[in-house]
């Protein structure tokens, strides 16, 4: 009874932090029933995290435009045209990937740092320069790709990007078909994450702030723990973590640290706070435009390198609505459209939210049709969920 | 006493980790001007958010009786349609939308379907003549000085059939004669029947214009008192629980003749505006000096000190500026920062704190760096200086987690401050440094400017409250319409002489 009393105080009062968690349970749970287990397999699972890859690297990125006050719709199509860009780099110039790869990323900062241009210092609103963005780079890809129609990549190192797994362990014979590296850093993972739980945790009981409960610490640590090992154990059963997958982690504990940990990240949530205020404290507020298109940038080059990769080759249409995609992660994760509040982490949830919407409905053989408008529905639940949840007084 | 026109009783009301009010009861009678007074987070503003419905009905404990009827308020509009409006101690206009509009903002003159825009702007020229503001009512709220807003707040108010206005301390970013045309208005509509409850920090007007005072000291009533039975020294008494006798602390002979800072020939241009808003300022301070700028709001203090404070809005500069002795010319306020220099701003919400952020993360934000090692802050260094800050400046928060939104003004002006003493700057500029503060903090911060002049810090301190710049500066240079009116010290002004030169 008081233990229930208990979880529903703290269930009310982290709403907003654990709902889309919840959400991504839910319909993970829903697609398992509806398609008999198909969903939960290995395989299954496997590709959804691979299909995430190029959404989730971009709603990273679109995190902290949204973060600053800004939106980015040019990301789409400017990813698609520096996949056929880093494709062209290969099949025509003979580039090899681990100069192809830096090339596009440059370019990425390179773009965004465009961007930033136009809306830090001639003060164009970013939907409208980005807008024009949109535009340009729809039509830089058909000028690329006219000739050819799509690039097909041969280079198998950069094709591994998109399609290929981390090497297991040689000569290990215990658990045979399961990824044994896979399941270790899973393992790792769980312990890191307990460690440095039970530590905050601490501090924070030191200074008198407030905690959760102690029950529900620990619920909430094995219910973390479950969810990376149930996930690592579906990966390990197949062929193990994929590069792809890979990629995103890294690319998540990297923003994610950045953005908690860091002055920079202080200073970007500072600036969508209230940008008068973060200027009057000393905080160049162009710089930090800069900074946040630029690495926007350079992650649309990244997702651009991760689909072409996948497909193993550069098309006319790559690009095409990831932006808006990536905008709905965003918020499905929490992202305040208002600036100043939200997590890198929320913003992979929501792209996973995203994508299982999509992989389930495939799987359900449920038309395209009907997939756009149960994912414009699910958008619009998060974010009255959202709305409704935030400033209870 | 007339009948009261409004009952609250037994009104508590909870937020997570604090209790803002406990088993609270109000009576106001009708027809009369009803003051509320009590320390910063004393529960006013509470109290007053749940008569008007912001805090709707269910989310506190207790009964609103009004017009002899229980009342139970979901939202501001049921509240407005009783006849209760509300002006806020932070304003709430919109400042992209001309006055006129934001007179009738949710009010609009309809002709049918559609606003009738030249009977709004009618109306709105007889409210503003009412609240003797003369202004065009095409102005934008933005290009209007916190002052005008206030003014325009309590036109709005009116032009809604009001029978029961309420003030949030709404004189504390007025300058005296402000106040003063502010106090004889209330006078006038208590004439024409609307009864006013008004918070209020300053205790002098309070005893001259309330019937009544009700002082709340941490979340209760602690007494009701008649007009004829207040006093100054009573008041604050009950409200801080025991006796202050000094409102300013004595100040010690701390000046030096070093100049740290000085503009010469100091002149700007707002481009977007279009027009001069500085003209030919020339004004120093020394070591250890405490320096007033006195002057009417709009004379172009904020103005001055932002142009010196790495002039943020851009404006078009010329003229020489020295900082110890060396020609500087700041292209950002973090130049301004680096070189020493601190500006507490006067709109803490607009531009001074971050709502959304915590009370940490807004001390530590100008001076990052120095709690972080290599780009990486150190949260445990974060907490500790946040800290010490909230127990230096006595700020009332549960804990330095809680979100700045959830403040209580006054000490929201604290955190303001805390972060930017913890710049440790050599210069500190305070742009109405005590707006919103009760007496006890009042005589904190006061002492704490007193320290740190000690300390050799020197101080720019723009205030429209005179008697703070004639009790705590050691010379006063009256600004007015962009120009320096003159330059006096402190032992030779009186109000008057200022009061002249700033209305020249
Ligand atoms: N939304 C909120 N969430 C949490 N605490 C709050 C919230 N609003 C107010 N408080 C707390 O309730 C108490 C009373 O606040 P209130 O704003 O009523 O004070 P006040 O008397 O108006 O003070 P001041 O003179 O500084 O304006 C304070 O301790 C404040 O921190
Ligand atoms: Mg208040």
């Amino acid at each position: 009874m008081n233990f229930f009393n208990t979880a529903r105080k703290v269930l009310q009062q982290n709403i907003r932090e654990y709902g889309m968690y919840i959400a991504l349970f839910v319909i993970m749970a829903i697609f398992t029933v509806t398609t008999k287990g198909t969903f939960i397999s290995s395989r299954n699972i496997v590709n959804l995290v691979n299909q995430t890859g190029y959404i989730a690297v971009l709603a990273v990125g679109m995190t902290l435009v949204i973060v600053i006050r800004h939106i980015d719709l040019s990301v789409g199509f400017l990813g698609g045209f520096l996949g056929a860009v880093a494709a062209i780099a290969m099949s025509q110039w003979n580039l090899p990937a681990y100069l192809a790869v830096p090339l596009t990323l440059a370019l990425g900062i390179l773009a965004g740092t465009i961007i930033a241009f136009l809306v830090a210092q001639m003060k164009i609103p970013a939907f409208v320069a980005t807008l024009a963005g949109w535009l340009i780079y729809r039509g830089a890809i058909l000028v690329v790709t006219e000739s050819t129609g799509t690039i097909v990549i041969s280079d198998p190192t950069f094709n591994a990007i998109g399609n290929g797994f981390i090497p297991d362990i040689p000569g290990l014979t215990i658990l045979p078909g399961i990824h044994k590296l896979t399941l270790i850093f899973g393992v790792l993972a769980i312990i890191f994450l307990v460690f440095s739980e039970i530590n905050s945790r601490k501090k924070k009981q030191a200074y008198n702030f407030e905690v959760l409960p102690t029950e529900m610490f620990i619920i909430k640590l094995v219910f973390m723990s479950a969810l990376i090992g149930g996930i690592t154990w579906l990966l390990a059963g197949y062929q193990g973590l994929s590069w792809t997958a890979v990629v995103v982690l890294v690319v998540t504990i990297i923003y994610h640290f950045i953005t908690t940990q860091t002055v920079l990240g202080r200073h970007i949530y500072a600036v969508g706070g209230n940008p008068e205020a973060a200027e009057l404290s000393g905080i160049n507020v162009k710089r930090i435009t800069y900074i946040v298109f630029g690495s926007m940038g350079m992650l649309a080059g990244l997702s651009g390198i991760l689909f072409a990769s996948r497909l193993q080759s550069a098309t006319t249409t790559a690009g095409g609505l990831w932006e808006l995609d990536a905008i709905a992660a965003a918020f499905i994760g929490g992202v305040s459209p208002a600036g100043g509040i939200g997590k890198v982490a929320g913003s992979i949830i929501g792209a996973l939210v995203m994508l299982s919407l999509t992989s389930g409905m495939n799987l359900m053989g449920i038309g395209i049709s009907y997939q756009y408008i149960a994912r414009g529905a699910v958008l619009a639940a998060a974010v009255i969920f959202d709305v409704k949840t935030r400033g209870k007084g | 006493m007339n009948a009261p026109i409004l009952e609250m009783k037994n009104i508590t009301k909870e937020f997570p980790g604090v209790k803002a009010l406990s088993n609270v009861s109000f009576q106001v009678a009708q027809g009369e001007i009803h003051c509320l007074v009590g320390e910063n987070g004393a529960g006013k503003s509470t109290l007053m958010k749940i008569l008007s419905g912001v805090y709707s009905h269910g989310n506190y404990t207790g009964d609103i009786l009004f017009n002899g009827q229980v009342q139970n308020f979901f939202g501001i509009s049921d509240s407005e349609k009783a006849g209760i409006a509300i002006i806020y101690q932070e304003l709430a206009l919109v400042p992209e939308m001309t006055v006129y509009e934001n007179i009738f903002l949710g009010n609009e003159v309809r002709n049918g379907f559609l606003v009738d825009w030249n009977e709004t702007v009618k109306k709105a020229g007889e409210m503003l003549k009412k609240v003797k503001l003369d202004i065009n009512p095409a102005l934008k709220v933005r290009e209007l000085g916190v002052g005008k807003q206030q003014l325009v707040e309590i036109a709005k108010a009116l032009s809604k059939n009001v029978k029961l206005l309420i003030l949030d301390e709404p004189t504390s970013s007025l300058n005296e004669t402000d106040s003063e045309n502010l106090l004889k208005l209330l006078r006038d509509l208590k004439e024409q029947g609307v009864t006013c409850i008004m918070i209020s920090h300053k205790l002098k007007e309070v005893i001259k214009i309330a019937d009544t005072v009700t002082v709340l000291r941490d979340g209760e009533t602690i007494c009701t008192l008649r007009a004829d039975e207040i006093s100054e020294n009573m008041l604050i008494k009950h409200m801080v629980g025991r006796e202050i006798n000094n409102i300013y602390p004595k100040r010690e002979k701390t000046v030096s003749q070093e100049i740290v800072l000085e503009v010469k020939n100091w002149s700007a241009t707002n481009p977007s505006l279009g027009r001069t808003i500085l003209k030919d300022i020339n004004f120093n301070l020394k070591k250890g000096e405490i320096v007033g700028l006195a002057g009417l709001i709009g004379s172009g203090r904020t103005e001055l000190a932002l142009s010196i404070f790495g002039n943020p809005d851009e404006y078009q500069l010329s003229g020489d500026l020295y900082v110890k002795g060396k020609k500087q010319h700041f292209a950002h306020p973090r130049d301004a920062i680096n070189a020493g220099v601190a500006y507490v701003t006067e709109d803490r919400k607009g531009d001074g704190l971050i709502l959304i952020q915590d009370v940490k993360q807004n001390i530590s934000l100008a001076n990052l760096r120095q709690i972080a090692d290599r780009g990486v802050v150190n949260n445990n260094a974060e907490v500790k200086v946040a800290n010490e800050y909230k127990s230096s400046l006595n700020i009332k928060t549960p804990s330095v987690e809680q979100l700045v939104s959830n403040l209580s003004g006054g000490n929201q002006q604290k955190v303001a401050l805390g972060k930017w003493l913890f710049v440790s700057p050599e210069i500190l500029i305070l742009d109405e440094p005590t707006r919103g503060i009760d007496v006890g903090a009042k005589y904190e911060i006061y002492t704490i400017m007193t320290d740190l002049v000690k300390q050799g810090m020197s101080i720019i301190m723009i205030s429209s409250e005179l008697s703070e710049i004639l009790g705590m500066s050691d010379r006063v240079y009256i600004v007015a319409s962009g120009k320096i009116a003159g330059e006096m010290a402190t032992a030779e002004a009186t109000q008057e002489k200022i009061m002249r030169l700033a209305t020249n």
